[in-house]
């Protein structure tokens, strides 16, 4: 079986990535937490790959850790919306028609219905500026995501004839939705959780370039776009290469879902076999 | 047809004509924050003073843009051998926009008003020295003071000190009625203010017939704007890695002035370990001023030593007591107790040389062991935790006010220094006349916070104007917030 080409690209411009994230653990080509003023704005050469930024800070260093910033950031976020939008879904599909089944969706559809950054905006004016709050907010808003799509799911399969055996057997709701209905949704889960992550990676500049994500020294790209701004008329590279970081680590991202979407979904394989 | 084309021709070119001549009359000037009003005897924002200052306000005195300070309404004055009485001479003729004579009652409205019990007036100390306001006639003014006062002509040069009208006082907020050469005319709140020449004005007339303020705080927006022609001025141009750009092209001009702004990083001198002056002093001596002139700045500012505007005369060069030095840094944190360094918070004001010094500082700190955790805050949320809830370990911040080193005296004061030498030493100052004798016992001060490494002093700001080429009169420094539009010429 041949892999999807999207899957190929995504997965390449991920890794790549992760890869910068994860080597940035161990090493980057220079220290960004010694500013060097008198080599600031070079422009990409053979000592800096992609130049140096308005504090003589080496760019792909910079890029490295900011990698690995919104990597941490979006990962956590779209962990607490799995973590917690799962199991509710679960839950609710599980006591489908329920008082509690209306309580945990409506509930979900409350915070669905706000603009998520706004809110997201909120949170951190109120809590303050720094990557948990913004990690806290971005998750709450993965939160119904999870929970509705779960539940959606999880309905389908709970008329299904198997389960029927299983409730038969005398097998508990809980157990028969860890058991039977979680494995049979892992994939759904899997290509939703590719795309919140790139959605992540956008809030989170988001966020950084108004000055409420990660703060100094953290970098971010967010913050290198927004402190980029004025010298893009000057150091045009300086602008671009948190910019460029950006479309190409949420484009492989969606890439990779789409590309996970046509591995893992059934019927989309079946009509091309 | 060639008639037609004679005729097509003049009519543009008269249209041409009358748009320059349009153009050539009216002023568009850009400053960075909106006043949130326009009464400078009853607000602390410097953005009052910037749109009012001498443009529709006037005092006794009035700063000129090198600091000096001149004559204003009052056209001379006498001093008594003792200190204690000014007798000043008003201008005659002088009337308020709203065509009531300003007189020597308006005078003594004004003083009273402003060093009454509850005065809202934002520099109630500037009066202090004054007995009494008493009217000899009404184009004569007597002032007695209770001690002798060395600055009162300066004092009474502040925007804190202008002549208002009991009149019109009531509205001034929004309509403000001074007797400078402008008069108000409209406020667009969120836009603009407009003000038209004074075609009675006592003095000499206005140029312009009419300008405008517009309000455009973010640097990217500036930037735009004066590229675009958008406005003709911009004073105090937020984003100073821009202005080679501006000093290229032919279509611009730049003035890089000097301020009354002491740029510093100040330290909670009540809260540990900031109360160790071995702690003040290794901070101190991790920071490299330069980096953060050229960093934050782009290379405009000039490095201090102490808490003086470096082109007053009395400045002591005093630099060399906190010169660069991570090694001494290193070696006075082990001294103090803290080989390790320690850890404290960096609040940080909007501008962008708290925003990006502070970032270069914490760099500095860290390279010493101190961690300085950013957090940065707006300015209401500044004023009210850091500067008045004194929740802080540092902050950057300028102080603008010309000839401040007073507030060293204050212990309830932000950064909360409280050293009695000093203030028996500012009592001494303020009812000091002479000269020289003030001249050494501002040295005397300046070398005591110095020594004392109350804050960390790191440049004397500098404020950039880019304006169209051509625009003559404007002010090159900033002794006090003012945007004088009283000289300005199109040429």
């Amino acid at each position: 079986m041949r892999l999807p080409r999207s899957l190929l690209i995504g997965g390449f411009l991920s890794l790549l990535f992760l890869g910068g994230a994860a080597l940035s653990l161990f090493w980057t080509p220079y220290d960004i937490e010694i500013l060097s003023i008198s080599s600031r704005l070079q422009t990409p050469s053979a000592m800096h790959w992609l130049g140096t930024d308005q504090l003589g800070r080496d760019m792909l260093s910079m890029v490295m850790m900011g990698t690995r910033t919104s990597i941490a950031v979006a990962l956590l976020a779209v962990g607490i919306g799995m973590g917690l939008g799962v199991p509710l879904g679960l839950l609710a599909a599980a006591r489908r028609g329920s008082l509690l089944d209306e309580v945990i969706m409506r509930g979900n559809d409350l915070i669905f219905a706000f603009p998520s950054l706004v809110i997201a905006i909120l949170i951190t004016a109120v809590f303050g500026a720094g990557a948990m709050n913004a990690i806290i907010a971005i998750g709450i808003f993965n939160v119904p995501v999870f929970a509705r799509l779960t539940r959606g799911s999880a309905l389908s399969f709970w008329s299904r004839d198997f389960i029927l055996a299983a409730r038969v057997s005398g097998k508990s709701a809980s157990r028969i939705s860890v058991e039977h209905i979680l494995p049979n949704i892992a994939n759904l889960m899997i290509v939703q959780g590719t795309i919140q992550f790139s959605l992540g990676i956008l809030a989170e500049a988001a966020l950084s370039y108004i000055g409420l994500g990660a703060q100094p020294p953290i970098a971010s790209w967010g913050r290198m776009l927004a402190d980029a701004q004025t010298l893009a008329s000057i150091a045009p590279h300086v602008a671009l290469v948190p910019g460029m970081a950006i479309v190409l680590m949420v484009l492989g991202l969606n890439l990779m879902g789409d590309g996970l979407r046509d591995l893992l979904d059934p019927r989309i394989r079946v009509t091309r076999t | 047809m060639k008639y037609l084309t004679n005729l097509l021709l003049a009519g543009s070119a008269s249209l041409f004509a009358s748009v320059a001549m349009a153009q050539n009359t009216n002023l568009r000037v850009a400053m960075q924050l909106e006043p949130p009003n326009l009464d400078p005897t009853a607000g602390a924002a410097q953005a009052i003073d910037s749109v009012v200052y001498s443009n529709i306000f006037e005092g006794l005195t009035r700063f000129m843009s090198d600091g000096s300070v001149v004559p204003g309404l009052a056209k001379s004055w006498e001093i008594s051998g003792d200190g204690l009485s000014y007798t000043f001479h008003l201008q005659s003729g002088v009337t308020f926009h709203d065509g009531t004579t300003m007189d020597a009652e308006d005078v003594k409205f004004s003083l009273d008003r402003a060093r009454a019990e509850d005065s809202t007036n934002a520099q109630k100390a500037l009066f202090s020295s004054i007995a009494e306001v008493s009217v000899v006639d009404p184009l004569t003014v007597q002032i007695t003071l209770n001690a002798p006062n060395g600055s009162l002509l300066f004092n009474l040069a502040w925007g804190d000190a202008v002549i208002v009208a009991p009149e019109s006082i009531e509205t001034a907020a929004t309509k403000p009625i001074g007797t400078g050469a402008f008069m108000f005319s409209n406020w667009v709140q969120g836009d603009r203010i407009d003000i038209v020449r004074n075609p009675t004005y006592w003095g000499t007339p206005a140029t312009l017939d009419s300008a405008s303020f517009r309000f455009i705080s973010d640097p990217t927006a500036a930037f735009a704007a004066v590229m675009a022609e958008d406005v003709d001025v911009f004073v105090g141009f937020p984003a100073p890695e821009n202005l080679p750009q501006f000093e290229a092209d032919p279509r611009f001009q730049v003035l890089v002035g000097n301020t009354e702004g002491e740029t510093i990083l100040a330290m909670n001198n009540a809260l540990p370990p900031f109360d160790n002056v071995l702690v003040r002093q290794a901070v101190a001596h991790a920071i490299d001023r330069q980096a953060i002139i050229d960093g934050a700045m782009y290379g405009i500012g000039t490095p201090i030593g102490t808490h003086f505007a470096p082109h007053n005369p009395d400045y002591v060069d005093l630099t060399a007591l906190s010169a660069y030095d991570p090694e001494k840094s290193r070696a006075l944190l082990a001294e103090a107790g803290l080989p390790d360094g320690f850890t404290t918070t960096l609040k940080l004001p909007p501008p962008s040389y708290a925003r990006r010094g502070g970032e270069i500082i914490a760099a500095q700190l860290r390279a010493v062991g101190i961690t300085a955790e950013i957090e940065n805050q707006e300015w209401a949320q500044w004023l009210e935790n850091t500067f008045k809830g004194h929740d802080f370990g540092m902050t950057i911040v300028s102080h603008t006010e010309p000839m401040d080193i007073g507030i060293y005296a204050n212990p309830k004061y932000y950064f909360q220094y409280d050293n009695p030498a000093l203030q028996a030493l500012m009592t001494t100052l303020t009812s000091t006349t002479d000269p020289a004798a003030r001249s050494a016992l501002l040295a005397q001060a300046q070398t005591m916070i110095a020594e004392d490494y109350v804050n960390g002093y790191l440049f004397e700001l500098a404020v950039p104007t880019v304006a169209r080429a051509g625009i003559n009169g404007l002010w090159l420094n900033q002794p006090t917030a003012a945007i004088d539009l009283t000289a300005v010429s199109w040429p």
